[in-house]
């Protein structure tokens, strides 16, 4: 039996979603900034989506910047809100934030602009006055994003937006994670600018979106032609945005019609581990946190030997650190939340999502005593484990 | 059953995975990620660089076996790179590639193999191991004496011998060569890599420098009567047998016969003073797991590309051994390795001490 677990990685495409992108492919192959009706075509799909995904959040279509995914929403949130920020030089996030965020602030203090990153408590919550203490006049922009990729944990944004706001600086909120998982309104949190990512949410991986609320100001990352209103210049991804488009209403529409299984089945997964394999422990809030996602640490094992002995039975899962190279690097999440070394480097990241069925969770259930006893017989022979 | 096949992208352990799938094993490729290479790392290392990942990764897809990457770089760290330096910064020429085999690959790696349910690891070493009537492992050269790799496994115990598997041990490189090519292996034409792999540009000096700014010390260059000829800028620069780069000069070739930590002296000496007929071995691993009753007559073999020589070996306390070569030898180098041969027999082998 194979069981993807693995959702917050990435998600398969919903069936509808694979329909609308195919069509495009295989009958529009329009330029959408075209004058004639093949262009046409392709700029009326375009719209279609940025309708849903406005949909989605609760904003306007005329504020929906399709890019290529979640990293270059992030990017050009936060390099477009840096330079058009004039005298206001210091950026703020979470210590927790995901990569495209760390790695894009790091480049842009290297630039010159100062960057402050938040600490975040036991539970991995941003606690707020601690973005109180962080804020200054000089402040352009806070970011923090709205459901952790590692842990799931949900912040308060609405109330870390109004407090940005109060010292005039704009906030942006990476929601990668959270779209298609639980309701997102941007009014409701507050925000200026939301990133988001259709292969999140069984949608087509290489589309994704920015929203910027009207009137804020951002400085385009890319210059080109004068597509999305001059702020992502270069020919659409026409097929993967209608995907995106799909994703986008069937994500709406799954999120009206209830809260669904999904929080009964990562609750089954996780009491059912933590019931049977000794010396686990939940990582995170197990309230506040988005309902596919838990994160288990267990004890006396090397995160990376369970996830290639779990995929050699079947089972995909994912390190609380996932990092294509390979590096040992323990979570900067889990490290962020004051966790010493062992228990950084021994956590595994269950995500669910769609396709999940009970059985399947029965299976990994069944299956996980087993490969944990196995490794820690070595561990308690062996010198290396969490050495 | 399950197989951990190391591999390290290049062709010998990508055909001895090809051999095992072909048998019908279970085979999981693992690469082990020795080295931190998130920044401007691929200039570091001539095998296990993320080139040579990603070829063992296309090798795997190729054989249709699983692939993954592990990561040693903190036990590579430890065990082989710290130790390596060390031994130059103590005047001694270290061979890496024994500590890798028997503390990485056949004790980090094979445990990771444990642990995904196979009990045995396959390398791609020209060597082969062969169980006895009374069920003793025995470990012998390869087929192909030029590739010869069992000089390097000396230091494996029983209990990893058990779980050994070298599927080249008894093929030649140029068959190795031609199965890869036949079954259109990626790296079927990629070249050897001959240098030690986390220095790739050879320059030993250079990387002990980097690594123990602090141990380096600069010296006297002596003769055999103590006079001093010259100076030079640490012990860690120098081999017993090394001619090239001493920056003096006289009427016959000089050549390092002794390095002496302490002092930071360099002896240096006519060819005929480099020869020596006994030396002291610490560490002796006895490959049968016990150490021989008494004196035994061997072929003596004191680095990689040296013709084993007939001598008698003396077990002494603490591990260590004495061996009395029939005719002197030339260059034995503290840190390399001696390692004891009945035929093609490995019966064991230590770290020249002096």
């Amino acid at each position: 039996m194979h069981v993807y677990l693995d959702h917050n990685a990435t998600t398969p495409l919903d069936p509808a979603v694979i329909e609308t992108t195919v069509a495009v492919l295989r009958g529009e192959f329009g330029n959408a900034s075209s004058v004639h009706t093949f262009g046409q075509t392709a700029k009326s799909r375009l719209d279609v989506a940025r309708a849903a995904v406005a949909d989605l959040i609760g904003g306007r279509p005329q504020e929906v910047i399709f890019t290529s995914g979640g990293t270059e929403a992030d990017n050009l949130a936060l390099r477009g809100v840096a330079e058009a920020a004039g005298a206001r030089r210091q950026l703020v996030a979470s210590a927790i934030e995901h990569e495209a965020v760390l790695n894009t602030l790091k480049a842009l203090a290297r630039r010159g602009w100062t960057t402050t990153l938040l600490p975040v408590d036991g539970r991995g919550i941003v606690p707020p006055e601690t973005l109180e203490a962080a804020l200054s006049p000089e402040t352009a922009l806070v970011s923090i994003m709205h459901a952790n990729n590692e842990i799931g944990t949900i912040q308060p944004i609405a109330e870390l937006a109004a407090i940005a706001h109060a010292q005039g600086a704009l906030f942006h909120t990476d929601a990668v994670q959270s779209i298609g998982k639980i309701p997102v309104d941007v009014e409701r949190l507050g925000v200026d600018l939301l990133s988001l990512s259709a292969h999140k949410f069984n949608g087509p991986q290489g589309a994704g979106a920015l929203w910027v609320r009207r009137g804020r100001r951002l400085v385009a990352a890319t210059t080109g032609g004068g597509q999305e209103r001059r702020r992502r210049a270069g020919t659409e991804n026409v097929s993967a945005i209608a995907g995106l488009g799909a994703a986008a209403r069937i994500a709406r529409a799954k999120l009206e019609a209830g809260p669904g299984d999904i929080a009964g089945l990562r609750d089954r997964l996780e009491a059912g581990i933590l019931a049977g394999v000794p010396g686990t422990v939940v990582n995170g809030d197990p309230a506040r946190r988005v309902p596919n996602t838990t994160n288990i640490s267990f004890d006396r094992v090397e995160a990376e030997s369970l996830l290639i002995a779990l995929d050699l039975e079947g089972v995909a899962v994912s390190t609380g650190s996932a990092c294509s190279s390979g590096t040992l690097e323990p979570s900067h999440v889990l490290r962020a939340m004051g966790f010493p070394p062992h228990r950084t480097q021994n956590s595994i990241r269950f995500s669910l999502g769609l396709g999940n069925t009970t059985e399947q969770v029965d299976h990994v259930v069944g299956v996980m005593p087993r490969v944990v006893e196995r490794l820690r017989a070595l561990s308690r022979t062996g010198q290396h484990v969490n050495a | 059953m399950r197989i951990v096949a190391a591999m390290s992208g290049g062709v010998d352990s990508s055909v001895a995975a090809a051999l095992l799938a072909e048998e019908g094993h279970d085979v999981v490729g693992l690469s082990m990620q020795l080295y931190d290479q998130r920044e401007g790392g691929q200039q570091f290392g001539s095998c296990c660089t993320l080139d040579d990942l990603h070829d063992a990764r296309r090798v795997a897809a190729r054989l249709g076996i699983p692939h993954y990457i592990v990561n040693f770089e903190r036990q590579f760290d430890q065990q082989v790179v710290s130790r390596f330096v060390g031994e130059y910064t103590a005047a001694r020429t270290p061979i890496p590639c024994v500590r890798c085999n028997s503390d990485l690959k056949f004790t980090a790696l094979l445990e990771r193999a444990h642990g995904l349910d196979a009990p045995a690891v396959a390398t791609g070493h020209y060597a082969r191991v062969e169980r006895s009537a009374d069920g003793t492992y025995l470990l012998k050269r390869g087929v192909d004496a030029a590739k010869d790799q069992s000089y390097f496994l000396f230091g494996l115990t029983q209990a990893q011998l058990a779980c050994a598997r070298f599927p080249l041990g008894a093929r030649r490189k140029p068959e190795v060569r031609a199965y890869a090519e036949a079954r259109s292996l990626p790296v079927a034409r990629k070249p050897d890599s001959h240098e030690i792999c986390f220095v790739p540009d050879g320059d030993y000096a250079a990387f002990v420098a980097r690594r123990a700014p602090d141990a380096v010390r600069p010296g006297r260059i002596v003769d055999g009567a103590g006079r001093t000829l010259g100076r030079h800028a640490g012990v860690h620069r120098f081999t017993v047998g090394q001619r090239r780069g001493l920056g003096i000069s006289g009427p016959a070739p000089l050549y390092v016969t002794e390095l002496d930590a302490a002092s930071g002296r360099v002896t240096v000496g006519p060819r005929a003073a480099l020869e020596r007929s006994t030396l002291r071995a610490g560490a002796v691993n006895w490959i049968a797991g016990r150490a021989p009753s008494g004196p035994l007559r061997a072929a003596a073999q004191i680095r990689h590309r040296h013709a084993a020589a007939p001598a008698r070996v003396s077990v002494l306390e603490d591990g260590a051994a004495h061996v009395e070569f029939e005719e002197a030898q030339p260059a034995i180098t503290p840190g390399q390795a001696v390692v004891f041969y009945d035929g093609a027999t490995v019966l064991g082998g230590g770290w020249i001490e002096k």
